[in-house]
């Protein structure tokens, strides 16, 4: 029994203190701090002497694939890739807005997927804590800037396919295949796209949100009904538009390679960190001495969904996997045996470290009971599962992107945690705008009592 | 205490109290067979009949009496072994993943479908030894040390995991219909007037005596069965789906394959649970527990994951061009305009348009057109195998060797085994079985149903031997 329902106040409002901005700030400010050091290391050619040794070991490990299987098409293209224009230190810097803004922008627009889901399952248990994937899709507008901003000026350091060259027949640098995807891969219409997916996720999490906003000035089921339909439409739309952008945002980077899995794998990666965040939201509110009526049901429901769905982002990860490795096809095959042997193996670390951090250790460390509930290992699990997706998206982009180039230094730890205090702003200036449990919604009462025990 | 808002719809219907469900379920286990249970019985016998002939005639003469041929080697046999794990799985998510996530209306419908669950698995099960042309041969399917020198399982094949896959399912499967029937089980037995059946279920109850600590153990082991089968539930048609996705056939060999595959199963399983439990409603007068919430519900599930099939369907066909790979291209484009044409769109229309006609809430609270839809749905669903598995095949790699399939009537036969199969378990579960589990019924009854008697209890109805009011009447105190 849950201590004898003694319901505390659903009355609280966060106050997002002056001392926690300036911490943000402090925060956003040591990662600034980093970027400018890691630019400057880049620029001046500190730890790049692996470089142009690196290249070569792409294009050989590559090429070496290629021969094999006798992709010839495959295997050249890639290598003239890697050993054609060493990439600058300034391709770096695109790649990391690049890496971070699809991460960053996939767990804010999950704070809506969870909202919407939960709608259209009618679920009750959710509610007490529902401001908190609420606030989430805020972050969205400036994650399209960023994006929309980094494609447009570094578009061509990141997006093989945006060179010219490659369409024209007869060219030196004509390719057959990457011209034959031209009807969907072109400037004009991937902006297009890029625009709407930001619009129109944007605007129903706007529509969602007002509706549970005056939700809690007037009451009544209206509302709620209303949320339900929204929200509905909200899934209609991220069920295509979840695996369009992963095909734009991330798989277009190597241009080449293609697999029906990964606009489902990129869901899955967003979605278990979006629930990380979160929980990791709730406990650390929870630790301020917010949200009391949360109990510790709801801790480990959403412990469970955690444990749950790093499962199935690693059951997505194995079965693409284990099929591209099985049928062992050269033009698939490729965008694994890059990230193993290619690059001087520089990538080989952030593959499996991306396993460890996103199964093996939430899978053991959520596995009992008790610590689905406790706080501290539900925190250790959340960071766990954020930092493993940072470096899943990592590994997906960089090799296309930066290839050899790449590093895993202050660079990309500076951009990391620019972009976690500016997204934790956002959060907290949401949480503050509004009452910290939705008082007058339908299902409060049964979140309230919510007891699994 | 447990709060339900009162924005839910209630799930039972007719004021019914605990005695009322005992009553309404327990009395066609204890009454005689009724005319139209005999009759379908006696249609299911002689189904089952016409196909043991079929299949027997299979057995005898060989595989040869199939219509495959040397370019199109899997057929229906395939086909319809896909569509029976398939089916399975709706009773596996619901007696596992919808207990996980506390979905009080699994309750009025989970007995049932779970039964269907495991007819269905038999059922799929047959096309694997049927196939195999030589049953008394199965067991070379198993690593089992033997004496045929280096003869030994090949690990590496997805058929072998197969084996593993659909045994443990079915395993599993079985043993959590079993543990959730033991209380109803032990009330039948209370009730029984007969020897011969005090007997029989009382054995099967396994000395259950209602205690506390019995519930308590149920419950536990509930919980942990559903742990064991929620992962079951993904990773049985996962590996169906690498029978093909492993290989490099042109529209077989495609990543997205696990999940799309569990998601048509779930969306096929739903249509039969609705095929079958709005038959079994009308007969057993069961509308007020199986109520229009239960059927609008499983819609709204036909609907989600038809969709995600729909997107499937979608994803694969946009990366087929999106590839460049002219077999793959090739594969797809030729699944929707070569000669298979017909079964390609019977497919799409069955699969993704007719599951969005749910969106009309009027549509999906009507009885009729749901019936229609579901029937549509399991259509779709097979043809969707015959797609993947025929049009993949027929266009070889080398001209000269394309071929098509046409069925006998020794694939059509062996079809229709299994629908008597299916048929004949089906109805003898539904005479010898409570179709609704009761004990989980009761449970929900307080915080789901619409008008609450004033004493829930209730009072059991005098019995058929003329026994007296019960000795003690707890709502006479």
């Amino acid at each position: 029994m849950a201590s004898a329902h003694s319901i505390p106040s659903i009355e609280e409002r966060f106050e997002f203190t002056s001392e926690a901005k300036r911490n943000l700030l402090i925060g956003g400010g040591v990662g600034l701090a980093l970027v400018a050091l890691g630019a400057y290391l880049a620029a001046t050619g500190g730890g790049h002497e692996a470089v142009a040794h690196g290249a070569e070991q792409a294009a050989a490990a590559v090429g070496h694939a290629g021969a094999e299987h006798g992709a010839a098409g495959h295997g050249a293209a890639a290598a003239a890739e890697g050993g054609h224009h060493a990439k600058s230190w300034v391709a770096r810097i695109w790649a990391n807005l690049w890496v971070n803004g699809v991460y960053f922008t996939g767990m804010s627009v999950v704070g809506m997927f969870f909202i919407s889901y939960n709608y259209l399952a009618q679920a009750g248990w959710s509610t007490v804590f529902k401001r908190i994937p609420e606030a989430l899709p805020a972050f969205l507008p400036y994650m399209g800037v960023v994006m929309l901003l980094t494609f447009i000026f570094g578009g061509h350091d990141l997006f093989h396919w945006t060179h010219e060259g490659l369409y024209e027949v007869g060219g030196p640098e004509y390719d057959k295949i990457i011209a034959g995807k031209r009807g969907f891969l072109n400037t004009p219409f991937f902006i297009i796209r890029l625009v709407i997916y930001f619009a129109v996720w944007y605007w129903l999490w706007r529509v969602i949100r007002n509706l549970s906003l005056k939700e809690d000035e007037i009451g009544g089921t209206e509302f709620y009904e209303k949320s339900i339909r929204f929200g509905t439409a909200f899934l209609v739309v991220f069920g295509v538009t979840s695996s369009t952008s992963a095909w734009d945002f991330v798989m277009s980077i190597d241009t080449h390679w293609f697999s029906t899995m990964f606009g489902w794998y990129t869901l899955a990666s967003w979605h278990v960190a979006g629930l990380a965040v979160i929980t990791l939201t709730v406990v650390m509110l929870r630790e301020r001495g917010y949200l009391r009526a949360v109990n510790s049901s709801h801790l480990r429901d959403l412990g469970k969904f955690i444990f749950a769905f790093s499962i199935f982002w690693t059951y997505v990860w194995f079965a693409q996997f284990l099929l591209i490795y099985y049928a062992n096809l050269p033009e698939e095959t490729i965008y694994f045996i890059e990230r193993f042997r290619g690059h001087g193996g520089f990538y080989k670390a952030p593959f499996f470290i991306t396993l460890f951090l996103n199964f093996f250790f939430p899978f053991l460390v959520l596995m009992t009971r008790d610590a689905k509930y406790t706080h501290s290992i539900l925190k250790v699990a959340c960071w766990s599962v954020i930092i493993g997706h940072y470096m899943d998206f990592y590994t997906n982009i960089m090799p296309g992107t930066v290839g050899a180039g790449a590093e895993l230094g202050a660079l990309e730890w500076g951009f990391f945690l620019i972009f976690l205090c500016a997204f934790a702003y956002s959060i907290a200036s949401q949480l503050e705008k509004a009452n910290l449990i939705p008082r007058n919604h339908p299902m409060l009462e049964e979140s309230l009592h919510h007891d699994i025990a | 205490m447990h709060v339900t808002s009162p924005v839910r719809e209630p799930l039972i219907q007719g004021g019914k109290t605990y005695a009322d469900v005992t009553e309404d379920i327990c009395r066609h286990v204890e009454g005689a067979p009724t005319k139209e249970w005999k009759i379908a019985f006696g249609i299911s016998l002689l189904v089952l009949a016409y196909g043991t002939v079929c299949l027997a005639w299979t057995w005898w003469e060989g595989l040869g009496v199939w219509g495959l041929n040397k370019t199109v080697g899997w057929a229906w046999d395939i086909t319809n072994f896909v569509w029976w794990v398939g089916i399975g799985h709706a009773g596996t998510l619901i007696s596992a993943i919808l207990l996980l996530f506390r979905q009080k209306w699994r309750t009025s419908i989970n007995r049932a479908a779970e039964a269907m669950t495991i007819f269905a698995v038999i059922c799929a099960a047959s096309f694997i030894l049927m196939h195999m042309g030589r049953p008394w041969m199965a067991y070379w399917a198993l690593p089992l040390p033997n004496a045929f020198g280096s003869l030994w399982v090949n690990f590496n094949s997805p058929l072998v995991w197969d084996v593993f896959a659909i045994s443990t399912y079915f395993s599993v499967s079985l043993v959590f219909w079993y543990i959730g029937l033991i209380p109803d089980l032990a009330t039948i037995r209370d009730r029984a007037t007969s020897k011969v059946s005090r007997f029989m279920y009382g054995t099967f109850a396994m000395g259950w005596d209602g205690s506390a600590k019995t519930w308590a153990r149920y419950e536990y082991i509930s919980l942990i069965l559903a742990g064991l089968s929620t992962p079951l539930v993904l990773s049985v048609h996962t590996i169906v789906s690498m029978d093909f996705a492993t290989s490099v056939i042109p529209g077989w060999h495609t990543t997205i394959f696990p999940p799309y595959f569990v998601a048509g199963a779930i969306f096929s399983g739903f249509a039969m649970v609705q095929n079958l439990m709005l038959i079994t409603r009308v007969v057993y007068k069961l509308e007020d527990y199986i109520t229009l919430e239960h059927i609008e519900t499983m819609n709204k599930v036909i609907t989600l994951t038809g969709s995600v099939v729909g997107v499937a369907y979608i994803t694969e066909f946009f990366i087929a061009w999106y590839g460049g790979v002219e077999y793959e291209y090739y594969a797809f484009f030729n699944r929707m305009t070569g000669p298979y044409w017909w079964a390609y769109w019977a497919m799409m229309t069955c699969n993704v348009i007719s599951p969005q006609l749910f969106w009309s809430r009027k549509l999906r609270r009507s009885i009729t057109f749901t019936f229609f839809i579901s029937i549509v749905v399991n259509i779709g669903m097979w043809f969707e195998r015959f797609v993947i598995i025929v049009t993949s095949l027929h266009r070889d790699y080398i001209p000269s060797s394309w071929a098509m399939f046409s069925p006998t009537r020794y694939d059509i036969g062996d079809y229709i085994f299994s629908f008597g199969l299916f048929f004949t378990l089906f109805l003898l579960f539904s005479k010898y079985l409570p179709v609704v589990n009761m004990a989980e019924v009761k449970a929900v009854l307080r915080s789901t149903s619409a008008q609450l008697p004033a004493k829930i209890a209730g009072v059991a109805k005098v019995r058929q031997r003329g026994t007296a009011e019960p000795a003690f009447d707890k709502d006479k105190e």
